[in-house]
Order: C-alpha cells, then sequence, then structure tokens
C-alpha cells in the first residue's frame, strides 16, 4: 500500500540550519548534513532544505550544502527557496537535489513552472503555496481548526501569500493549485500561514480541500505541533505527506514514534 | 567497468553517485563502442517514454543496447529503462519497445492521484536474485504514471489501484520500475545485488 509520507524539513541560512541546533547527540547540530543523515536513519520518507539566505554568498554556500547533503542521502531531496530561473533549478538538480520548489517566482512567472516541468519533468517540480484565510470583515479570521469541509468546492476563500508569506495576492488558493498541475507541477507544499508556527495543528480544511481538488499529490505544512496533529491531516486533510521542521528539530518526538503512532491509527507508514 | 547509460534526460548522477557509493567503478556513457565494451549496463531512465526512446536511437545507442542485451550482457533498466524492455507503450503508441518482454505500458486509470509518487511496498517471486537479502513487503520509492503489466518475467510487484511489474528477472536482463537509488537501504541492497551478481 502507497505509505502516507513524514518529510522533515530543515531551514537553512548561509550553510546552517537555523532551527533544531538542540540536539545534543550530534558534533555539529546545525550542519544541514548531519541532520540530514540522522533523519535518514531515523526513517525519514524524504527531505526538504528551504534556503533562506538573503545574500549571494548565501546561495553560492547552498549550491555546496547541497552537494553535502546529497552525497550520502539515498532518499529523495527537495531544495527551495529563491528559485527564480531555469538555471536557478538546474543548478540545484545538478547539486544533488531530486526536485526543486518554487514559491513567488512561480506566481510571478507561471509559466517558469511550465518551462521547468518540460526541461526537467514534472516529477522534480514542487510548486509551494501558502495560503491564508483572509480576515472577516468586522470579525475574527474563520477558526482553522475546524473540520473539513466534506464538498471539495466548499471552504473559505484561502488567498495566496508570496515574499515568505509577506504579500497578500489575489490568487485563490484552490484556483491556484489547480492551475500548477496544469502547468505541470508534479507536487503540490501547501502551508498554511494561519497555522505555521504555532503548533496547534495543520489546517485540515484547507488541505483537504486542495487536495481533493487536485491529482497530483498535496504535501501539508504548517502547526504541526503533537504526533495526533498528523493523523488528523492524513485522515481528514487528505494530505498525501506531512512536512514538519520544529517537532522533529527540538527532538519532542521522533520520525519513528510517529511513524508506529500513525500504524496504530490504522495509516500506512515505511517502518 | 559499469556503464550508465546516458541519453540526455535521465536521473543518471544520482544513481551514479549510488553505485559510486557501494564501491563500484561506473562511468556515464552515451556512444554505442563505450557501452559495448563495458561489463555491465544500467540504464536509469526518467522522463518520456517517446522521448527516451527516440534520444536512443539518434546516438545509435539503442541498436548498441540491442546487440548488447542479445549477447547476454547483463542489465539493470530503472524506471523507464523496465518500461522500454515491453513492445511498447501507451504515452507514445508510435514509438516500437524492445520488446524483450511481452505487452505494453499503460496509464493508471481509475484511480485518483497519477503520478504514483512516494513509498510503496513489493510482493517478492520467491527465489529472486535482483531481492536476495531484501525482506516481503519492504517499501521502495516510486515516481511515474505509466505502468509495465504483470508476467512472467515479473521479479516482484507492487499495488496501486492494480498489481503492476515493479521488476523484471530474465536471465541477464533485469529492470526496476522504483528508484534503487532513493529507496534507502532496500533499493542499495538491489544495486548491489545487481553489481555483485
Amino acid at each position: 500500500m502507497l505509505a502516507k509520507r513524514i518529510i522533515p524539513c530543515l531551514d537553512c541560512k548561509d550553510g546552517r540550519v537555523v532551527k533544531g541546533i538542540q540536539f545534543v547527540n550530534l558534533r555539529d547540530a546545525g550542519d544541514p548534513a548531519e541532520l540530514a543523515e540522522m533523519y535518514n536513519r531515523e526513517g525519514a520518507d524524504e527531505l526538504v532544505m528551504l534556503d533562506i539566505s538573503a545574500s549571494r554568498e548565501g546561495r553560492d554556500t547552498l549550491m555546496e550544502t547541497v552537494n553535502r547533503v546529497a552525497r550520502k542521502l539515498f532518499i529523495p531531496l527537495t531544495v527551495g527557496g529563491g528559485v527564480r530561473t531555469i538555471e536557478d533549478a538546474r543548478r540545484l538538480l545538478t547539486a544533488g537535489s531530486d526536485k526543486v520548489s518554487l514559491n513567488t517566482a512561480a506566481v510571478l512567472h507561471p509559466e517558469l513552472v511550465h518551462e521547468l516541468a518540460e526541461r526537467f519533468g514534472s516529477q522534480a517540480i514542487v510548486v509551494a503555496i501558502d495560503a491564508r484565510r483572509p480576515k472577516a470583515v468586522g470579525g475574527d479570521a474563520t477558526s482553522p481548526l475546524q473540520p473539513a469541509a466534506k464538498d471539495s468546492g466548499g471552504g473559505p476563500p484561502w488567498k495566496v501569500v508570496i515574499y515568505a508569506g509577506t504579500q497578500e495576492t489575489e490568487l485563490e488558493a484552490v484556483e491556484w493549485a489547480r492551475q500548477v498541475e496544469s502547468l505541470g507541477a508534479g507536487e503540490i507544499l501547501l502551508t498554511s500561514m494561519d497555522t505555521d508556527g504555532t503548533q496547534a495543528g495543520f489546517d485540515c480544511e484547507l488541505t483537504a480541500t486542495v487536495s481533493r481538488a487536485v491529482h497530483i499529490p498535496v504535501i501539508a505544512s504548517g502547526g504541526a505541533g503533537r504526533l495526533e496533529h498528523f493523523a488528523d491531516v492524513f485522515l481528514r486533510g487528505a494530505a498525501d505527506a506531512a512536512l514538519a521542521a520544529s517537532i522533529f528539530h527540538y527532538g519532542q518526538h521522533t520520525i519513528r514514534s510517529l511513524k508506529e503512532s500513525l500504524r496504530g491509527r490504522g495509516i500506512p507508514v515505511r517502518l | 567497468m559499469i556503464a550508465l547509460l546516458d541519453y540526455g534526460a535521465g536521473n543518471v548522477g544520482s544513481v551514479l553517485k549510488a553505485v559510486r557509493y557501494l564501491g563500484f567503478p561506473a562511468e556515464v556513457v552515451s556512444d554505442p563502442p563505450q557501452l559495448l565494451a563495458a561489463e555491465k549496463i544500467i540504464l536509469p531512465g526518467q522522463g518520456h517514454f517517446g522521448n527516451m526512446l527516440k534520444a536512443l536511437a539518434a546516438k545509435g545507442a539503442l541498436d548498441a543496447l540491442r546487440q548488447a542485451l542479445a549477447a547476454g550482457k547483463p542489465y539493470l533498466g530503472i524506471c523507464l529503462g523496465l518500461q522500454a524492455l515491453y513492445e511498447g507503450s501507451e504515452e507514445a503508441p508510435e514509438i516500437a519497445g524492445l520488446g524483450i518482454v511481452p505487452g505494453r505500458v499503460r496509464r493508471f486509470e481509475g484511480i485518483f492521484k497519477v503520478p504514483h509518487i512516494g513509498w510503496n511496498q513489493l510482493v517478492i517471486r520467491p527465489g529472486s536474485t535482483l531481492f536476495r537479502g531484501v525482506a516481503e513487503d519492504s517499501f521502495v520509492y516510486y515516481c511515474h504514471s505509466y505502468y509495465a503489466p504483470v508476467t512472467e518475467e515479473t521479479a516482484a510487484r507492487t499495488e496501486y489501484g492494480s498489481p503492476f511489474a515493479a521488476a523484471i528477472e530474465d536471465g541477464p536482463i533485469w529492470a526496476v520500475q522504483f528508484h534503487p537509488e532513493k529507496s534507502g537501504e532496500v533499493g542499495l541492497q538491489v544495486l548491489r545485488n545487481f553489481l555483485e551478481s
């Protein structure tokens, strides 16, 4: 049976992991290659590296980092952050990344998704979508933690946000997801900007709505804080994979213990 | 020397990395004489069935490959490298495959999520050499929209909607639909079995 995937995410800046430095059993806990190896041993199904370096020097370090991480890693590796051109993607894929993830550049230049898919194959192209519920007029935003919509067309009109969540667009997230599928994206990495960083659980309603609107796999992201949150996003959120950073980095839970708990709930996982 | 047959669009780099990690000398080759001189051939395919066969034919590598296979040279096909062994594919109906295994490659139908991406399980044929040391029900990493039918040559199958050929073992001709270079320890064991055979 096709397993639900668990994907740890390494946020990197200038060649260092910027979260997850609390591991005491690593020689150099800020080293992406060391963390990657540890997650691989623990049973991660894939790895995602997001580069948040702003400078050109930081970007050049990224290529070295990707190369070093990929050298001993025999599970899929996705790298994202600042991919703007075919040349950016080519460099990352050559350095050892299996997939590249693009976010803001895809919104600004949708044809880039198509060109990349034509050039490198859809399997290598992940489009990251950051979505946020619009603030209700005269009230609070709808709670992100309400039960999943049964109807795939339902749910609030989530908007796509770009530039690391700082700028809202007029794009409707579900519609954008359908569009990137038709442009040739192989997978969608969907982050709820409402739940991201809260550790209060994934946005299952958003995830289910997008996952049921497209035929490509959807990786849910944003909000993982407890083991039950993962079961929720697979069962109610119809996610194909779940991505998290802090919950693993700070050693609250290991990937193995998470997978054991999921298996206990009848969710197929690779153990 | 192990020849990794490159036709310009495959995932040759990651397979090369895995083979070298296992301690075997390997080179990326694309011209017929190098291919014929190799001890073993790996074809890591990715992309479009028709494009791959056309690219191989244009370089003269397809004829060289036929020749090598007819001479009994050990072969490991990966992903499209498995599909190429069949008679043809729905992905490019006008292009003939190598026709070593009977049947045609088809697109997944009646299943919601295509491509089939992620880790899925193997049902291994008893006595398989390709899967020596690999436990039944092991997970391997897949990424494909087209699948090959189960035949006598099938060494393992996987279920996605219906069962399909996860691997082929036909004398010295071996092939896998999954990506051994991305399938962790299980994948490395499969590669090791081929390299040590």
